[in-house]
């Protein structure tokens, strides 16, 4: 294998001073990724290795800061219009491509519209539907993609026009789909462009070495307007796809920082590495979709309620998954800001009261020992869904008497089973494309096509989502919004099981890691002690 | 001997068009397709993709421009992977498993044959019962179980050898190399063993001991040649499948083989991908299997080829 740089050497080197590495060394990182991400191409990709590698690569007009709040990035300031239309970006004069060239407002032209571009078959073109014809110029039915609302004024003043205000509009723009790429190298290397000895990168790291499955090396932009912020010189990314691997050669020190942490081993880490276990909130939902154009349960809510109220969350928080998820009665995570999250009337019971009405429920909707209710689950083949469905099947019977099958298919069998509508309860988890509580609750819109993968319709509920689409103010939009959520609920199309939480095994020697719910942790935020 | 050779390779083309046509087909039926994911993505979207990776034509129609592709050594676009084609997939990942595949059926062909020669010599002592059953647990242990035994043995408690896969580092190489052998060796040294017992039985090497031959000359001259056939039966695939990676080792030692996309491939609709690994292994099969057959004219010589 060809490499292009000795960078490994240098790795060796630091690893042999890892933890004693004097303030003037090398500084070298070395994170697990889960999996080899699909692309870096950001326009394309859509994963969160990708997002991982994407976020130290580049840099979008605004980025994460270190708890991965939204702060300037490319654009030092905004202003925008009265009516929220209109957002006017101006750009950091010292903002540059790690080969020198300067970031201009043409460049950001450039991405949108590529990122809408047809021809470019992005999967994320959608995230930046906000913004004038980029609906239209994706589906096709505009064919001149300059019509995008996205204009540069000089250099240095980017204006993007909307079609309507919409509040989650910045925080839409922390996803790397709307990141800037270079032009002449897109264009002179088409899809070659993302290889180490082509790519051109505007944020605080440039890639120097990329072997798929093995590791992916980045090295220190000098070119980056914040340079001198930037403490680790170089950073090995290895996607391990096993969580026990990745975890060994954590424990052999052969890692700094993981991407995950297996749950079969979180009583040893409890008792033997308590402190390097990083685990948080996260901007996720681990739920049980109910297939609401099947009969029973999709006609009888009473129904969904029993077998919700049935689930003893705390059991499977604690016993099967062990690693801090919060048992779940809403399905908006906690966390969105200036939102008010939502629960379930029985969110507050114990869990004796809520089996009483699970019961009475069940005998309301007509089912007892004399008809009882068969419920098949479907999940995509895991061992740790196979134990939460088992410990659920387990629950549905003690309590109601629920005659419950399980069933595993294969990741893209099961996609295929929820998208042909042939399963009556599928496991399904969804985390936050960005910080709002409308990424979670738009996708249940009867409009939303597939994405509504539980064919949930409620007309008033479409109805407060279109009036929040358009509402300016911040509060009185999450209030429609938390109204939405509330008759979400009270259907109850699905089940929501527990809240994620964000896990990865920190060295004590890592500095600058702060737990945030998006799970984002810039490199350029670190450093060695 | 030319001629054979010839016609065989001549097969081979129908061979590996047959493959590829089923390869093709099977494929395609699987529910699910490439580019399904967690959150569906929107048909007009989709429509984009496919366009581009011109799955909106009919099945005949992939088939035939697919099949245009490959004579000119096009194997196509990964669609996991989408900043590689299949190609450089396979010519990145290909020569990584063949180094690792290839030390360890080397390995075990060495320690394998001496350890079946061992037994079948000593058959029926302590050292044969050691051997075989030895040679029992490494066929019957898998590779899931013993790659992550080491890891943990080697690399976390004793901290002798390292876990992950380094190019510079050829220690890296050790446990992969020796996980992916143990089976083999077993299975060779088992198959060694009943050859040369039934070998050293014959009426041939019964008179190769009557005319006063040392038990050596007996052994190496007379017994070793025909004794391999069998093993060398096995060998002609087992190498197509050791070269060609294996999936636990492979993820275990974050080693960047091809043996991964056999399955990660299938499982991820990654049709030109499936394609190009199955045609490798295909075409390898193939290969070994020629090799071994005109091997077989040197060992045995009631073999002929006319």
């Amino acid at each position: 294998m060809k490499k292009l740089f000795n960078w490994s050497a240098l790795a060796l080197a630091s690893a042999i001073a890892m933890g004693a590495a004097s303030a003037n060394a090398q500084q070298v990182l070395h994170r697990g990724l889960g999996a080899e991400p699909e692309t870096l191409d950001v326009q394309l990709s859509t994963g969160v290795s990708e997002a991982y590698i994407a976020t130290d690569m580049f840099e979008g007009l605004v980025t994460y800061g270190p708890k991965a709040e939204t702060v300037p990035g490319v654009a030092e300031r905004w202003s925008i219009s009265a009516d929220g239309t209109v957002y006017t970006f101006y750009l950091r004069a010292n903002a540059k491509w790690s080969n020198g060239d300067p970031v201009t407002a043409h460049d950001f032209v450039y991405s949108f519209q590529r990122l809408a571009n047809p021809a470019t078959a992005a999967e994320y073109a959608w995230i930046t539907d906000p913004i004038l014809n980029n609906e239209e110029i994706r589906t096709g039915a505009e064919k001149d993609i300059s019509k995008l609302g996205v204009k540069a004024i000089d250099d240095r003043t980017l204006q993007i026009t909307l079609k309507a205000s919409t509040p989650y509009f910045l925080a839409s723009l922390q996803h790397h789909a709307s990141w800037p790429v270079h032009k002449a190298t897109v264009e002179k290397y088409g899809n070659q462009w993302t290889k180490p000895e082509n790519s051109v990168s505007n944020g605080a790291y440039m890639i120097v070495e990329w072997i798929p499955q093995s590791r992916i090396v980045l090295k220190k932009n000098p070119h980056f307007h914040a340079a001198n912020t930037v403490k680790i010189d170089t950073v090995y990314y290895y996607p391990i796809e096993s969580q026990a691997e990745e975890f060994k050669r954590y424990q052999a020190g052969e890692l700094h920082v993981t991407y995950d942490i297996p749950s079969d081993q979180m009583d040893f880490i409890k008792k033997n590495l308590a402190s390097e276990a990083r685990i948080s909130e996260y901007f996720g939902t681990y739920y049980y979709g109910i297939n609401m154009d099947k009969a029973p349960l999709g006609q009888q809510a009473k129904l969904r309620h029993a077998l919700s109220l049935a689930i003893d969350r705390n059991i499977i928080t604690e016993k099967v998954t062990k690693q801090g998820q919060v048992p779940a009665y809403g399905w908006v995570p906690p966390g969105v800001p200036g939102y008010q999250q939502q629960q379930l009337d029985y969110a507050k019971m114990t869990q004796a009261e809520r089996e009483a009405m699970a019961k009475k429920l069940y005998a309301e909707a007509g089912y007892g020992p004399q008809k009882v209710l068969k419920v098949e689950i479907l999940f995509n083949t895991s061992e740790q869904h196979k134990l939460i469905a088992v410990a659920i099947q387990a629950m549905w019977k003690k309590v109601l008497g629920v005659e419950t099958t399980i069933t595993n298919q294969e990741w893209k069998v099961y996609l295929d089973s929820r998208d042909q509508g042939t399963y009556q309860v599928a496991r399904a988890g969804w985390i936050g494309d960005y910080l709002d509580a409308e990424n979670f609750l738009s996708m249940f819109a009867s409009n939303a096509g597939k994405a509504n993968n539980v064919r949930y319709k409620n007309p008033k509920f479409d109805e407060l989502l279109k009036k929040a689409a358009v509402t300016q103010d911040a509060k009185q939009r999450n209030l429609l919004l938390q109204q939405a959520e509330k008759i979400f609920l009270d259907d109850l199309p699905l089940i929501p099981i527990f809240f994620y939480v964000t896990k990865a095994m920190v060295k004590p020697n890592v500095q600058g890691w702060q737990d945030n719910v998006q799970g984002f942790h810039l490199t350029r935020y670190l450093s060695l002690k | 001997m030319f001629y054979f050779t010839l016609k065989r390779l001549f097969w081979a083309v129908p061979t590996l068009l047959l493959i590829i046509t089923i390869a093709f087909f099977l494929m395609r039926i699987a529910p699910g397709g490439p580019f399904s994911k967690e959150r569906p993505v929107a048909p007009e979207i989709l429509a984009n993709i496919n366009k581009v990776y011109h799955l909106d034509e009919s099945l005949p129609e992939q088939y035939v421009r697919y099949l245009g592709n490959i004579l000119q050594g096009d194997l196509g676009p990964s669609y996991k992977y989408k900043d590689f084609t299949v190609n450089e997939l396979i010519g990145l990942g290909f020569p990584v498993s063949a180094q690792i595949g290839g030390i360890a059926i080397l390995l075990a062909l060495l320690i394998g044959v001496s350890l079946g020669i061992l037994a079948a010599l000593r058959q029926n002592t302590p050292t044969d019962y050691t051997v075989m059953t030895v040679a029992m647990f490494g066929i019957t242990i898998p590779t899931f179980v013993t790659a992550p035994f080491m890891t943990l043995v080697f690399g976390v408690l004793l901290k002798w050898l390292p876990i992950g896969w380094d190019d510079d580092n050829w220690t890296s190489l050790i446990m992969p190399i020796i996980a992916l052998s143990l089976p083999q060796i077993a299975i060779i040294a088992r198959l060694m063993r009943g050859s040369m017992i039934e070998v050293l039985r014959s009426n041939y090497v019964r008179t190769a001991r009557a005319k006063g031959l040392s038990e050596r000359l007996a052994i190496l001259r007379h017994s070793l040649k025909p004794a391999m056939v069998p093993v060398l039966s096995y060998i002609g695939p087992a190498v197509a499948g050791i070269i060609t990676g294996s999936i636990i080792i492979e993820q275990t030692f974050n080693i960047p083989g091809i043996g991964r996309h056999f399955v990660q491939g299938a499982l991820n609709r990654d049709y030109p991908m499936v394609m190009g690994v199955t045609i490798l292994y295909g075409a390898l099969i193939v290969f070994f299997n020629l090799v071994v057959d005109i091997i077989y004219g040197f060992l045995d010589p009631k073999v002929r080829y006319d």
